[in-house]
């Protein structure tokens, strides 16, 4: 029989913008302790671990048999995924699938990324085609700014719905002490800042991080004797459809509408707005969070911006976006899909501080990369049927 | 626990460089190649796994590449990095969980598209290791040596691996280096890395396999008999060389122990019929016959003399010509199982085995075989 | 398929994917490199709980996930384990080495686990495993693995 999977334990780095004071496997290690510190676990009660990064940002081939010393894999079952920036995401999802078969009892999954040893840019590069696309693509932004630009034809919005989305995470990022930036920024500031590729300003977009963030997953067999109140997972969804730039309809994010469908379909979400209470959404950069909550079903197409300007999405809103500050405020990429897991199953499970949502019984999670692509995770108080 | 089958598997030929042939056209083939051996159409398949390595591919997210020519555009799909069993260990798990009944799993590799040795390099710890510019060969050359230190086994019963499968490869049309050799032409070809021969080392390749995974309650619709995963498990040993006995993989015992007592095999050496194992140099093949208990310590090299292993032998290993004859990084764990897939069915044309009711199969990732993924397949439940 | 691609020819680009890297080596790695450049001095990080003294020294301790702190001396001279002799000039051996390069795994007196370097100094048909090795320091070092040149026999 399959088995329903719970988070019991999260941890995370105090995510920098450079960690001279250690190499990869130690940041891993300091993420992994802090974990079975929160589920009160030992290493050795671990059963097998996920981990993931992408290669190229560390130059590092075969990670997970290198982590081995900070991750804790000496002499257990240990596996790389990794999807780009849907990593962090596809490796939480990973760990539901090791787990829920019945295989382990208990997984780690890490997602970690030394973002400062590398060129961001030039590893971003070569994910796409050498033949096809590779030659003019100009890095992620330039594509991001592709799809903002046709939101913003097709609705109608601006540049200032954009910063607001900006100033909401930066500000919830103040209540964050594991986030990269903590200084609020007002609209002008945002819209002052230089500008990366139109529409989308410097303080638009997400920083580089060197951070990590390990998550534990127990099968229900397991999950309440080491966390009373575990945070159920009720499914995931992953669509990574496209490979040619060219693919995509710009403006609209297909992989979270199609996912999110499926997702809702299965756990019996009929309103997305109501009934979930809190989304950490993989959002690098601020018009993903207009055009995404719409795909998700959250609001109707292009109503996105009156959403956000009436502060629905703020804390003490109708549904808080990125209580943790999101990917704006911290972005070590193959961590930040895991720190959206870490941070609903923290909503979920009542340990997010103060950045806690009150009340929370489904709480949502995603990650975004590669071509347009989106994994996500719906996280539940109660346990599922 | 709920149980998984293979239901279908896909192989495309194993060649020196596939100049025409991009990484999708090669998944096209496999993934096709699998679904019209199942019996299946690509509605069929309700998720797919992709493995593949950025490092080999020379790109970020290397599953990319793959992702539409594997039918996954509108379905949930996730990629392992690591060799083809991984992939397939991760597939298996995904139709046990619950939420998919089907899995395709893929794995593929161009090595002719890339410059090995760079890129085995920075499998090399950055700060300790990899500016003394050892790589893949190397490493296991020094493995090979401390092998042959300890259990005494010499370079011509190394060499006899290489005359077997090599020779084995001649009943299989799909394997790229089909030879008939001597020991003495192995020991006479360059010594690239002592103790290792050129005809001691497995090619460079290209090709991509594929294997499509079902839960027990759908995996008797299809077109096959179902191939029973009874037992599977992985393990992975410390990284830096030193603080290993390199002479030995105790990963790999671990891992075969678990697999064994999954399947619920008490002597693997009598219940196990055919093996498939990861011999990408020929040392392997022997250390690890022996680290999984298949041949006593120190004997694989005199069992092989005396044709234990031959196609028939009591025990055959590597039938389809192994990773020796043929190896695509990656893909190589899955062409390995489609191999012992085949036999149990019985389907393995010129290279069948006389007895083929339990099979092994075995992957290896990381330097030096770092860590190792056993799967036991049969043909009963 | 292959039909229609008669007497195509297949192209083939050659390119290079540029990705500089830097990496931290972290506080650990630091302090082992600085004593190397500085002082010729090898020294591993011991475990407090199981004792053992790594080398290449270790922040946290593999068997016991407990923090490593105390830095002990490791003598200069060991035993060879194991060994390999390149005879190709793989892409991956730095320009500066020549044919034949021998790499040996050595255990420095002192240390539990052994580390990689270089062999020199000797023929390739000489080295044997167990043979006993001494550190031969680089005149220009800069805080790398290769301030030690090669391990000589003694």
């Amino acid at each position: 029989m399959a088995k329903r999977v719970a988070i019991v334990g999260t941890g995370q780095t105090f995510h920098k913008s450079h960690r001279p004071d250690v190499n990869g496997q130690e940041l891993i290690n300091e993420a992994v302790l802090r974990a079975l510190t929160d589920a009160d676990l030992k290493m050795k009660d671990i059963d097998a671990i996920v981990i993931g990064n992408m290669d190229h940002f560390e130059g590092i081939n075969y990670v997970d048999c290198w982590s081995v010393d900070g991750s804790g894999g000496t002499m257990k079952p240990i596996i790389k995924l990794t999807t780009g920036g849907t990593t962090g995401c596809t490796v939480a999802i990973g760990g539901y699938h090791l787990v829920g078969s019945g295989m382990f009892d208990r997984v780690l999954i890490i997602g970690w990324e030394k973002n400062s040893e590398s060129d961001t840019t030039g590893a971003i590069t070569t994910a796409f085609d050498p033949v096809w696309d590779r030659l003019v693509f100009a890095g992620a932004i330039s594509g991001l700014a592709a799809e903002a630009q046709a939101y913003i034809a097709r609705y109608g919005a601006s540049e200032r719905d954009g910063a607001r989305v900006s100033v909401r995470d930066r500000k919830h990022a103040m209540n964050n002490p594991h986030a990269q930036l903590r200084k609020e920024v007002s609209l002008e500031e945002v819209l002052a800042s230089p500008m990366l590729a139109d529409p989308i300003h410097l303080l638009d977009v997400c920083p580089r991080s060197d951070g990590a963030c390990a998550v534990i997953m127990a099968s229900e067999d397991v999950a309440e004797k080491i966390c009373p109140k575990p945070d159920w997972i009720w499914g995931t969804a992953a669509r990574h459809s496209y490979s040619y730039l060219g693919d995509d309809d710009y403006g609209r994010l297909t992989s979270m509408r199609e996912g999110s469908q499926e997702l809702w379909k299965k756990a019996g979400i009929k309103e997305p707005r109501k009934e979930l209470d809190v989304i950490e959404l993989y959002q690098p950069y601020s018009f993903g969070g207009l055009i995404w909550i719409e795909d998700m079903g959250i609001v109707g197409p292009g109503e996105a911006p009156r959403y956000i300007w009436d502060g629905n999405t703020d804390m003490g809103g109708e549904l808080p976006i990125n209580p943790s500050g999101g990917v704006i405020a911290t972005n070590p990429i193959g961590a930040t899909g895991l720190i959206r897991c870490a941070e609903a199953a923290m909503q979920v499970m009542g340990k997010a501080e103060g950045r806690q949502v009150p009340d929370v019984n489904f709480a949502f999670s995603s990650g975004f990369g590669g071509c347009w692509w989106t994994d996500m995770i719906l996280h539940g108080k109660k346990k599922p049927k | 626990m709920d149980r998984a089958a293979i239901i279908g598997v896909g192989t495309t030929k194993i060649e020196k460089c596939k100049v025409g042939e991009t990484f999708a056209d090669m998944a096209w083939e496999a993934v096709n190649k699998a679904l019209s051996d199942a019996g299946m159409s690509i509605d069929d398949i309700d998720n797919v796994v992709t493995t593949s390595s950025d490092f080999w591919d020379g790109r970020t997210i290397s599953c990319m590449a793959v992702g539409d020519a594997s039918g996954a555009a509108h379905k949930n799909i996730s990629c392992v990095e690591g060799d083809g069993t991984y992939g397939a260990f991760y597939g298996m798990t995904r139709s046990l969980s619950g939420s998919y009944k089907t899995t395709l799993v893929t794995g593929h590799s161009k090595g002719s598209q890339s410059v090995s040795s760079l890129i085995t390099n920075s499998a090399f710890d950055p700060i300790y290791e990899r500016a003394l510019g050892m790589d893949m060969v190397t490493a296991c050359a020094m493995q090979a040596k401390s092998y042959m230190h300890r259990t005494k086994t010499t370079p011509e019963q190394l060499a006899r691996v290489s005359v077997k499968n090599h020779g084995n490869a001649l009943k299989n049309p799909l394997s790229q280096l089909p030879m008939k050799i001597t020991v003495k032409d192995v020991l006479e070809s360059e010594m690239i890395a002592d103790p290792l021969h050129k005809l001691d080392c497995s090619p460079i390749s290209d090709g991509c396999a594929a294997v499509i995974i079902a839960h027990e309650s759908i995996a008797a619709n299809f077109k096959q008999k179902p191939v029973w995963i009874k037992g599977v498990s992985f393990c992975a040993d410390s990284f830096f060389f030193g603080d290993r006995d390199l002479s030995r993989a105790r990963s790999l015992t671990e891992a075969a122990k678990k697999a064994y007592a999954m399947a619920g095999i008490k002597n693997p050496k009598k219940e196990i019929d055919v093996v498939e194992l990861y011999d990408a140099f020929t040392y392997q093949e022997l250390m690890w016959l022996e680290e999984m208990g298949l041949a006593d310590d120190s004997m694989a090299g005199k069992l092989l003399e005396k044709g234990e292993f031959n196609i028939d032998g009591r025990l055959p290993v590597n039938a389809s010509g192994g990773l020796l004859s043929g190896h695509p990084v990656i893909a190589a764990g899955l062409y390995s199982m489609a191999a012992v897939v085949r036999q149990i069915r019985g389907d393995a044309g010129g290279f069948q085995v006389k007895k083929a009711k339990t099979g092994l199969v075995h992957g290896v990732n990381g330097l030096g075989g770092q860590s190792h993924c056993v799967f036991i397949l049969d043909k009963d439940k | 398929m292959s039909d229609q691609f008669q007497g195509i020819e297949p192209m083939v680009y050659n390119s290079k994917i540029n990705v500089p890297y830097s990496w931290w080596a972290g506080d650990t790695a630091s302090k082992f490199y600085l004593t190397l450049r500085d002082e010729k001095k090898i020294i591993g990080t011991k475990c407090g709980a199981c004792n053992k003294v790594f080398l290449p020294p270790r922040k946290v301790c593999p068997s016991c996930f407990t923090e490593n702190t105390q830095w002990v001396n490791v003598s200069d001279e060991g035993t060879v384990i194991t060994f390999t002799v390149a005879r190709r000039q793989f892409a991956s051996i730095p320009h500066d080495k020549k044919l034949p390069v021998i790499w040996g795994l050595i255990k420095l007196d002192g240390a539990d686990t052994a580390m990689l370097h270089y062999l020199d100094e000797i023929k390739p048909e000489n080295v044997t495993i167990g043979m006993r090795v001494k550190a031969v320091f680089s005149e220009g070092r800069k805080g790398t693995i290769r301030d030690i040149s090669h391990f000589k026999p003694v």
